[in-house]
């Protein structure tokens, strides 16, 4: 191959590859200001109708409200379980640190699917929690990963001996892990927050298997939706979505260099 | 020992079931500043961070200022310690790494800033104070390190390797600010170094250590002029340490007559006491470099290479040629078995 062919192909290449990443957002923006009753592409005519008619819909602004919930609180309660656990990891010789790590990070690696079945028959069928309190918990356990891995990078160039500095110069232990490894690892735990809440807002399958009668987060009141009502409003309210993600990560990469840290 | 300030006794430090330390006793005196030198692994360090309470003995002893501290925990012990790497908190400005302990101690706003600008003055950092560590030289973070606790009017300020971070120039310069330092708040201060010629420059003792033990103490000229085993000889750059049999002294390679039959069992000569350009013995010139005052000189010889230093006005000899050298017994330091 000479050398401008290459060029082409790479060109190619890299334009195919985009256009799989950004095209199905596009079509998506588009659909959902189809003028057409049903979703349609190529959108037929154009309107914001369906943009606006997202938040008229009472159980969109219920499982909006509950995604919301479970992805903040999620998170904070994976963060408060994945702080210590990522100092642990980083700070002690810990007997099996290595296989710690691999457990934390067993729910990245099986399927959704699998995770929601067995939380729903072996967590909440046999103690019979409500149907919010299991989603909470399986959020939490989803976004854990996320928070002892994203939190553990930020530590690792935080040097033991500055803790050791802070006691000596009075400090107790957990003044020491206060007043100076949580303000140096600061950015970490915001980035840990914002990838968990994203992931935690975005998550189908464990909520598939976990939501009740009434209590639905909203990726899963879509699909509801969706199976009743096929016009393009689910469009719309997927690409509000879509920018929302984009505005958290864009502000988070603008503030504190989100990309560093994932 | 009455007049010891600090007192280490019997101590044994150990990490899980090795130990590092077996059984070490130390007398330090108020405003004395010592230097634990030795090799890595003697276990300087570590007996240097038991001192500070990061390291719980396994058994002895530390008393600090008539007081027993061993259990006694480290934030409560009232020691400084300016590690090697300065573990200044980066989040903070030089400012408020010096006012850190004494923040926390809770003193009046007013006192903590004239104890804080006082102390970035002792050190040389007025102007400094806004800075972040990151934005700060190598031997500027060091002095806020050293303000950081000197601020705290430690008991016994502690030094880990304070000079090897620092390039030649700055480590000049921090070696006589820290005299200065010393003299000026006359806090007892104890540091750990590898490096003999900072030890002779700064302590007014020298513990030397090897393997966990004490293997000599005393005055910098003490140790420099009479080490009294191989270990501390070589450590003071006696470069010709060789065992002694009947009149002969004897290396793997081979063996050379003295003049007479000496008492000691191994003998030892600084590059400076062996005698070059005369003598009963010869040799090949294995190496030459000149060294400004003089000319060093690697001679193959019978005991396999001699380390010499000559005057200048000796004409050079070029590689390769033969140069006749002495080993003579007036300037050998004689050591124990």
């Amino acid at each position: 191959m000479n050398p401008s062919m290459r060029h082409l192909a790479n060109w190619t290449i890299l334009g195919l590859t985009l256009s799989f990443l950004i095209g199905p957002f596009l079509i998506i923006i588009l659909a959902g200001a189809s003028a057409t009753d049903y979703l349609a592409f190529p959108p037929e005519g154009l309107t914001l109708k369906w943009y606006l008619k997202v938040f008229t819909v009472e159980s969109f602004r219920a499982s909006f409200l509950l995604s919301m919930a479970l992805a903040v609180f999620g998170t904070l309660a994976a963060l408060l379980l994945g702080v210590p656990a990522a100092y642990a990891l980083n700070r002690y010789d810990l007997p099996g640190a290595e296989t710690l790590r691999t457990i934390v990070a067993a729910p990245i690696i099986v399927p959704g699917i699998i995770v929601g079945l067995a939380l729903l028959r072996y967590m909440v069928v046999p103690t019979g929690v409500t149907v919010t309190l299991a989603l909470f918990m399986a959020h939490t356990a989803l976004v854990l990963p996320y928070a002892v891995r994203v939190v553990s990078s930020s530590m690792t160039n935080l040097r033991a001996d500055m803790e050791e500095a802070a006691v000596l110069l009075g400090c107790s232990r957990l003044q020491a892990f206060t007043k100076v490894v949580l303000p140096n690892i600061r950015g970490g735990v915001l980035a840990a927050f914002i990838l968990g809440f994203v992931t935690s807002f975005n998550q189908v399958p464990v909520s598939l298997f976990l939501s009740g009668p009434g209590v639905r987060t909203l990726p899963i009141d879509m699909l509801a939706y969706m199976e009743i009502t096929f016009d393009p409003s689910v469009a719309a309210l997927s690409a509000l979505l879509a920018f929302m993600s984009l505005a958290i990560v864009y502000t988070a990469e603008r503030l504190l260099g989100f990309s560093r840290y994932v | 020992m009455s007049d010891a300030f600090v007192q280490l006794s019997d101590l044994t430090l150990s990490y899980g079931k090795s130990v590092a330390v077996p059984n070490l006793n130390l007398s330090i005196r108020e405003g004395e500043l010592i230097a634990l030198l030795g090799p890595s692994g003697c276990g300087k360090t570590t007996t240097m961070r038991s001192i500070a309470g990061l390291l719980a003995p396994s058994g002895g002893t530390i008393t600090i200022d008539g007081r027993d501290v061993t259990r006694v925990p480290a934030n409560k012990r009232g020691i400084g310690l300016v590690f090697q790497s300065y573990a200044l908190f980066p989040h903070l400005t030089a400012f408020e790494n010096v006012a850190f302990g004494l923040r926390l101690q809770k003193l009046p706003e007013a006192e903590i800033r004239q104890r804080t600008e006082e102390g970035l003055a002792t050190v040389g950092l007025t102007g400094f104070e806004k800075r972040k560590p990151a934005e700060m030289s190598g031997g500027q973070q060091q002095r806020v390190a050293l303000a950081r606790s000197l601020v705290m009017r430690p008991k016994v300020l502690l030094l880990d390797e304070p000079l090897s971070n620092l390039d030649a120039r700055l480590r000049l310069e921090m070696r006589t600010e820290l005299q200065r330092v010393q003299k000026e708040t006359g806090i007892t201060m104890v540091f750990v170094t590898h490096d003999q010629a900072e030890a002779l420059a700064l302590a007014d003792r020298i513990v030397l250590m090897k393997d966990g033990r004490i293997e000599q103490l005393g005055t910098p000229a003490d140790l420099y002029a009479r080490p009294e085993t191989a270990f501390a000889a070589e450590f003071m750059g006696f470069e010709n340490i060789f065992k002694v049999e009947g009149t002969d002294v004897i290396s793997p390679k081979g063996r050379l007559p003295l003049a007479a039959s000496p008492t000691s069992p191994i003998l030892a000569w600084r590059p400076d006491a062996v005698t070059v350009g005369s003598g009963p013995h010869e040799g090949r010139v294995a190496a030459c470099s000149f060294a400004g005052a003089h000319r060093e000189y690697v001679i193959d010889s019978a005991l396999g290479p001699i380390k010499a230093d000559a005057a200048i006005a000796l004409p050079e000899v070029p590689l390769g040629q033969t140069i006749r050298f002495d080993l003579p017994l007036a300037t050998a330091r004689g050591l124990a078995a």
